[in-house]
């Protein structure tokens, strides 16, 4: 897969890829969208980014070890749940308060870190398997 | 009980987890002199089980305890009677005397603070054992005691004679536990009860009910084990592996005292029966004398009292099953006099090993000048062993024969057995706390002298109680002796032998048991040559029954897998998809559920397209000479299965579709050029008929069970719950996503816990190396558990 026009624009279309991933995270709530189809969109990204690449200048740009960022992912669900304990109510139950971001309001919940959790649980756990394919197909 | 002890007694059933943890710790500061320290935590549970003996002695209970699952009516509770009042002073008393007593036969070990920590361990495990009300926590205490007992016994885990013991331990005890919990869940079936306390008034119930000997059996089969009744008495003479203090502790006054408390504590429950009155003293009478007679082939000291002890446990479960008072009372004596006896004589065994450094008692004697105070404590705690006057274990055995009596066959057959096992007990007795020390001084691998006080101290004490208690029996038999055998025959009773002996039929069976004692302890050495070469003719026992029994199941367990597990991925496939096939059509064929043929709906020209490009795809995808062209064909499909969700209204499932149609094309591409396959299809066209055969049944009967379900009324309880509550509740216009992460956000943590470990697996199966053969490393475990074995 080693195309020069596939090389070029790839690094562009996987930050793009990333970037949306992000946004249909954000956006879940209220709109299709969430944590686990935004997790399948970034780790594509990375997959092709991967593919087009090789695999170690991906390892560089993710930094941590995608199976890192996996359990990352399960520790911020987890503990997102556990706020609620400290409000005597059952794990999980979700949480919501109001803050201002330049003037405009913004809801933040106990319910979007989780979300985020299993964004990142998504995004390690398909990333490092791809990759690991990926390294076996050029070893 | 008022609520501010009820955390103190909570507080001491910890207590000894909160030592173990500060034993580490602990011994690097003060060495082996931390045994002083430790000792206080034993020391400081005594006494506060010593404050409910005047209450216990009135004949009241003490509970308490904290619920914990209240729906599942468990709680964390404790019940005090008399049984588990002198247990749990038995524990902690001799507990105290045991820390002590590591502290010297230990010193400089290595993992002397690992040892202190195991030992807690194991004392907080017995103390919760015989405390706990409810069946649970007697359950969870009960495999805690096995568990630690493996730690223990194994101790010295660099030599394969402990790891085997400490396997068998573990494997005899756990089979006996799990036995103890289905005879435990069969109990509270029955009687609807869920603690001890409640059980007691249930016993009519129990006894009348169908199942009695089911829950019988298998309750027996957990205290038969732990209290290594024959035939599974083998493995507690293995356990003299562990260090003597453990051998002392757990195999002779503690641990294997569980089954006969557990017999105790049912006796006024299940007891009384038939089946209670014959099995009991059967399989007890049978340990007694088996025990003895293979005491007497040994020469290790420890070995020489570990068949002793199978003996008294023999003797105390058939007196607990014969089913009189004064045999139950007989019982509770002889337990805690053992308990005493017993204790010191290991540890006088252990002071020996210690100061001469061998155990044999042929290669040692004449040491009683150089060690005096360990020979006073053996022969005081070997005359209560004997059952002479005035010790306690002379009132053991008078009650014992005054409970069995001599008025039928029966009794004068458990009788005389109990004449013939208490003789030969007395004869070895007398062995170990004698002839090491008298006689001609022999040459032995250490020059003897006394050993530090922490060696000695114990054995002392625990000798010195056995001769006041006999002495103050009005006290012992009023704070201990009677509420004990009370709560063991469940009404009150009330124990009176004193010291003074009366002329009459028990003390002619003590005298005739004394006097054959002592002929057995003349002719000791012929005794040991004639068991010696009948055990050498006989060739076979349950020990090595135990080896051919797991060797059996380990072979049975190989060949199973081969079968099942044969390493083909294909026939893993077929097998699979096979049951799969199977589980869509038998319900529904065999229910006569199958859906009614809907007539064809008329769809707009956009849907049929749709569905035209996936009949594409799929005839794409058989049609392919290559795999690669087959995997890009079935993700046409997918992609037309992803444009249908859109069409009908499904973003987000259409959204995710899209991304796992493209993640999966990607990664079995991925998956395809790393096991180089061929890249065309090598299948026998018989192969590929099966094949297609089973997947089209798959799709069929999918397609057949979804087109059943829309046939039947759907229920919108739910979908309407989400839609009107998803805003309200969960301030989210997004249903799919708000069901996700916050309605059943604890079925969304469990999923990405999986993908997760999923990930990992994966992750270890990508990364196996060519060179090593995943069979080769499949096997490795396999051989290395026999060899432990063998």
């Amino acid at each position: 897969m080693h195309t020069l026009i596939f090389r070029t624009i790839a690094p562009y279309l996987a930050s793009l890829m990333v970037l949306f991933s992000i946004f249909v995270l954000l956006r879940g709530h209220n709109e299709p969208g969430g944590g686990f189809i935004g997790g399948l969109i970034a780790a594509s990204a990375f997959a092709i980014y991967g593919i087009a690449c090789g695999v170690a200048p991906v390892r560089r740009a993710l930094y941590f070890h995608p199976m890192a960022i996996s359990g990352f992912g399960l520790l911020v669900s987890a503990l997102s749940g556990g706020v609620s304990l400290f409000m005597d109510m059952p794990f999980l139950t979700g949480q919501w308060t109001e803050i201002d971001v330049l003037g405009l309001p913004v809801d933040i919940s106990t319910v979007l870190f989780f979300d985020i959790g299993v964004y990142f649980v998504v995004v390690g756990s398909i990333t490092s398997i791809a990759l690991a394919l990926e390294e076996r197909e050029h070893a | 009980m008022a609520a501010d002890g009820q955390w103190l007694t909570f507080l001491v059933l910890i207590l000894p987890f909160l030592g173990a943890a500060a034993a580490p710790f602990l011994t690097r500061v003060f060495g082996h002199n931390a045994a002083w320290v430790l000792a206080l935590f034993p020391a400081f549970i005594f006494y506060h089980f010593t404050s409910f003996l005047g209450a216990v002695a009135e004949g009241e209970t003490v509970a308490g305890g904290y619920a914990w699952i209240e729906s599942l009516d468990v709680d964390f509770s404790w019940y005090l009677d008399g049984l588990s009042l002198t247990f749990a002073l038995l524990i902690s008393g001799i507990g105290t005397l045991i820390v002590l007593y590591s502290g010297g036969y230990l010193k400089g070990h290595p993992h002397l603070g690992r040892f202190f920590s195991f030992i807690l361990m194991f004392m907080g495990s017995m103390q919760g054992l015989v405390v706990a009300d409810s069946f649970l926590m007697l359950f969870v205490f009960w495999e805690l005691t096995s568990i630690t007992s493996f730690l223990l016994i194994g101790f010295d885990h660099s030599r394969e004679a402990s790891r085997r013991a400490a396997l068998q331990a573990l494997v005899v005890t756990g089979l006996g536990g799990l036995s103890l919990l289905a005879g435990l869940l069969v109990i509270a079936n029955i009687t609807g009860a869920a603690s001890l306390s409640a059980l007691l008034s249930e016993g009519e119930v129990l006894r009348a009910a169908p199942l009695y000997m089911a829950a019988l059996l298998l309750v027996l089969g957990g205290a038969f084990t732990k209290s290594a009744q024959f035939p599974f008495h083998f493995w507690l003479p293995n356990a003299m592996e562990a260090p003597t203090p453990v051998s002392a502790y757990l195999h002779s006054a503690t641990m294997v005292k569980a089954g006969v408390y557990l017999v105790m504590r049912l006796n006024p429950v299940m007891g009384e029966t038939p089946a209670w009155e014959t099995i009991l003293p059967v399989f007890g009478g049978t340990t007694l004398i088996i025990g003895t007679l293979l005491a007497l082939r040994q020469t290790d000291l420890k070995l020489m009292l570990a068949y002793t002890t199978v003996a008294s446990l023999g003797l105390l479960v058939m007196l607990t099953g014969f089913g009189s008072e004064v045999a139950v009372e007989a019982a509770v004596l002889y337990l805690v006099a053992h308990s005493m006896f017993k204790g010191a004589l290991f540890m006088v065994a252990g002071a020996i090993d210690h100061e001469t450094g061998t155990r044999d008692i042929t290669k040692v004697g004449g040491i009683g000048s150089a060690m005096p105070v360990t020979f006073i404590a053996a022969v005081l705690a070997a005359l209560s062993m004997g059952g002479l006057g005035p010790f306690f274990g002379f009132l053991a055995k008078e009650e014992i024969y005054a409970g069995l009596g001599f008025a039928s066959g029966w009794s004068i057959l458990l009788t005389l057995t109990a004449v013939l096992g208490n003789a030969l007990m007395f004869a070895i007795g007398f062995a170990v706390a004698l002839k090491p020390f008298t006689g001609a001084r022999v040459k032995m691998p250490k020059a003897p002298h006394e050993g530090p006080v922490l060696l000695w101290l114990g054995p002392l004490v625990l000798a010195v109680d056995g001769l006041l208690a006999a002495l103050f029996s009005d006290l012992s038999h009023r704070f201990v002796s009677s509420p004990m055998a009370s709560a063991v025959a469940g009404e009150p009773l009330s124990v009176s032998i004193s010291v003074v002996p009366h002329i009459g039929l028990p003390l002619l069976l003590s005298a005739l048991t004394i006097a054959l004692g002592i002929a057995c302890y003349l002719t000791l050495e012929r005794g040991r040559a004639a068991m010696a070469a009948t055990l050498t003719a006989i060739g076979w026992g349950p020990d090595r029954g135990f080896d051919q029994a797991v060797r059996g199941t380990v072979r049975l367990s190989a060949f199973v897998t081969g079968i099942v597990q044969g390493g083909r991925l294909d026939v893993y496939m077929t097998a699979t998809f096979i049951a799969l096939a199977a589980a869509l059509f038998v319900p529904m064929v065999a229910f006569g559920e199958l859906p009614t043929m809907p007539a064809l709906p008329s769809l707009p020209f956009y849907e049929l397209a749709v569905l035209a490009i996936g009949f594409i795809g799929l005839a794409a995808v058989l049609h392919a000479r290559d795999r690669l062209t087959a995997i890009v064909s079935l993700g046409i499909q997918g992609f037309a299965v992803a444009l249908i969700f859109m069409l009908l209204g499904a973003p987000d499932l259409s959204f995710t579709q899209f991304m796992v149609e493209t993640l999966s094309v990607v990664i079995l591409a991925l998956v395809m050029t790393r096991l180089r396959l061929s890249p065309a299809d090598h299948r026998p066209t018989g192969q590929k008929m099966l094949d297609i055969s089973i997947a089209a049944l798959c799709g069929a009967g999918l397609g057949l069970i979804l087109l059943r379900v829309t046939q039947v009324p759907f229920d919108d309880t739910l979908s309407v719950f989400f839609a009107e509550n998803a805003r309200v509740i969960a301030h989210g216009r997004n249903i799919v996503n708000v069901i996700i992460v916050d309605f059943r956000g604890l079925d969304t943590l469990g999923e990405i816990a999986v993908v997760m470990i999923a990930g990992l697996a994966i992750l270890a199966l990508v990364r196996i190396r060519p060179g090593v053969a995943p069979l080769k490393a499949e096997k490795q475990p396999a051989r290395a558990v026999e060899k432990v074995e063998a």
